[in-house]
């Protein structure tokens, strides 16, 4: 049997490649071409090498808005997956509380980002904020626009409520799609109830908890919006993170050079970070070396 | 070693009152291969967790062993209980698996390694204990779930419910044969559910039938096949099944539309005592075509099916649909025939229940 030659099946693909080419790589390599040049203007521009890749890579502000990222994206895994993971344990398995429960979770991921700054700013505003007053009227000083760590608690406070149902979501599902039996054999064996966390909940549920890792920590680590919004970065630097310095960069100092070779470090960061904690997970637990 | 005695048990799911399993009497004894068949949705499962203590029922006493055990939890019964679905914790080796029961019990890990080691040569597991459960193949699943059970010193029953369901059918054969020899060498009792009937008879020394919630008989494969006590045993078991009539009573002769049939001796009296619609029950392998002049009844011949060693014969009589089994080399001619209904295995049913 021959092979018949016709490539004619090549033409319907085209529109997937004029797409992702349009979406994906053009933009991108947009950005390749600006971080390797100097810009004036339309008819000015001088090629330039990896000077901008240097100059940003020895920029300490950089490295301040890059370890407050790390720590940032680190807590926020931390806090949200465990949280997450016990949300959806406590849930109710079914009947109307459980519809009840999915709603609620879902409200914080329904609300736009940059409301989401807004209402904890007035949430935690030391004079008229729930919050904000609450604490300040028991005795302990509270003011996210003057202290660094009421800065970053209120930050962080406001992350994990805002993020932590979308764990619970995935956790939830996961563990619904646990069999009765496994339960039922557990009661059997005589397993206690960490047992059954352990040896059935946890394994069954490591698909949707990479995603989730995965999710949250890409999220998280690109966060702009949310603390943009509620700090604007400060006070002083300590709420920057690398969005918010990126954008300072390129849109409030008109630096394209240096913004554009930065975003692509930016992404490489993200991109093996991601790689990184997917092929652990893929790992864990199944024996695989 | 374990006597199970349900007492006047039932159980509802507590939906509009209906019962899954209605209030019934029952021992398994101590040691016994037992199956308990049915169809989809008549109970079985039901009866299973009860007997395990997955589930509480609404009303009546488990005992075993002459002590109430209705309110124990799963794991202070000496009773393991094998899913449908191989059920292994994927995370761990198989010897973690199989000491899994008996590590949550507090044994001292030496006496686990003999258990262990024990129960895996038993099952023809050994050559795989440091391997991952999650790798291997559903018969091999299945084995780990049945060892996990059998681990246990104390284990006195074994309750399986469907447990071939999701094993190819080569597997099937040896893994039941498997099963038997294990029972024969540790003669514990085996509670073993399924809706296949030849499952159920080639395991079971007692098979228990159940139908819509209750249990309809319970005796040897071959009681069910010659004295069926209920007409749902008569056609749920056997292939084809029982041939039921619509029929009265004429003495110890039973009158199918104008065609008289033979009955054994008193069953017209008996059958007197009782009211109800009345039934006339014979399995295809009991009818025989009549040879040379044997008292019998005419019919037409509606098909014939030739199933290799045996034929199965469907005929009309009086416009009542008959199928009577033919052994292999006897042929069957023309459009009429006369049909001989053995005494002995012509059996009344009043209200759906056998007239002995």
């Amino acid at each position: 049997m021959d092979k018949t030659h016709d490539n004619k099946a090549w033409f319907l693909v085209i529109p997937v490649f004029v797409i992702v080419a349009f979406s994906a790589i053009i933009p991108l390599m947009t950005v390749v071409n600006y971080s390797l040049q100097d810009i004036f203007g339309p008819n000015e521009r001088y090629f330039v090498g990896t000077e901008w890749f240097r100059e940003v890579l020895n920029d300490s502000r950089l490295h301040g808005a890059l370890y407050r990222q790390l720590l940032f994206s680190g807590l926020v895994l931390l806090i949200e997956v465990p949280l997450g993971v016990a949300i959806a344990l406590a849930m109710p398995p079914r009947g109307w509380t459980a519809s009840l429960c999915l709603v609620l979770l879902a409200i914080p991921l329904l609300i736009p980002w940059n409301v989401i700054g807004t209402i904890w700013i007035i949430f935690t505003r030391p004079d008229i904020g729930l919050l904000g007053r609450t604490i300040n009227g028991l005795g302990i000083p509270f003011d996210h626009t003057a202290a660094p760590l009421d800065a970053w608690v209120t930050v962080m406070l406001m992350e994990v409520w805002h993020w932590t149902p979308l764990v619970a979501l995935l956790a939830y599902a996961g563990l619904r799609a646990i069999p009765e039996a496994y339960y039922q054999a557990a009661r059997i064996d005589g397993a206690s109830a960490w047992a059954v966390f352990k040896y059935i909940q946890l394994p069954k549920m490591r698909g949707v908890l990479t995603i989730a890792i995965l999710l949250r920590f890409m999220d998280s680590f690109l966060i702009y919006a949310e603390p943009f919004v509620l700090t604007g970065g400060g006070p002083g630097n300590s709420t920057t993170f690398l969005s918010i310095y990126l954008v300072k960069q390129a849109v409030g100092q008109f630096d394209l050079g240096p913004a554009a070779a930065f975003s692509i470090i930016y992404f490489l960061i993200v991109l093996l970070f991601s790689w990184v904690f997917y092929q652990v997970l893929q790992r864990v637990g199944t024996g695989d070396k | 070693m374990a006597r199970i005695e349900l007492r006047n048990l039932a159980h509802s799911y507590g939906r509009n009152g209906t019962y899954a399993l209605k209030p019934l009497d029952l021992t398994w004894e101590d040691g016994g291969a037992y199956a308990l068949l049915g169809p989809s949705g008549c109970g079985k499962t039901t009866m299973l967790n009860v007997i395990s203590g997955l589930l509480r029922p609404s009303q009546g006493q488990v005992v075993i062993d002459g002590r109430d055990a209705t309110g124990l939890e799963p794991r202070a019964r000496n009773i393991a209980q094998v899913f449908q679905f191989p059920v292994i914790y994927d995370t761990m080796t198989v010897f973690d698996n199989l000491a899994f029961p008996l590590r949550n019990r507090g044994v001292a890990e030496s006496e686990v390694g003999t258990r262990v080691n024990e129960i895996a040569d038993m099952l023809d597991l050994g050559q795989d204990l440091r391997r991952r459960a999650s790798g291997l193949t559903a018969d091999a699943k299945q084995k780990i779930s049945l060892g996990r059970g059998l681990v246990r010193t104390d284990v006195a029953a074994v309750l399986f419910d469907e447990p071939l369901t999701v094993i190819n059918p080569h597997m099937k054969f040896l893994l039941r044969r498997k099963l038997k020899q294990v029972h024969e060498r540790l003669g514990i009792t085996f509670i073993y559910v399924t809706h296949d009937q030849n499952e159920a008879l080639t395991f079971a020394d007692q098979v228990v039938v159940m139908h819509d919630g209750s249990v309809v008989q319970q005796g040897s494969p071959r009681d069910l096949f010659e004295r069926p006590a209920h007409t749902f045993v008569g056609y749920f078991i056997g292939s084809p099944g029982m041939n039921l009539l619509p029929c009265r009573l004429d003495g110890d002769t039973a009158l199918v539309e104008g065609s008289r049939i033979q009955l054994a001796p008193g069953v017209g009296a008996r059958a007197a005592q009782r009211s109800g619609p009345v039934r006339l029950g014979v399995r295809p392998e009991f009818l025989r075509l009549a040879r040379n002049g044997e008292p019998s009844i005419g019919a037409e011949i509606a098909a014939v099916e030739d199933l290799g060693n045996y034929s199965v014969v469907t005929v009309k009589l009086d416009g009542h649909v008959l199928r009577i089994k033919v052994p292999e080399g006897e042929t069957v001619e023309g459009t009429t025939c006369q049909v001989v209904f053995p005494p002995e295995h012509t059996k009344i049913y009043v209200d759906e229940r056998l007239v002995e």
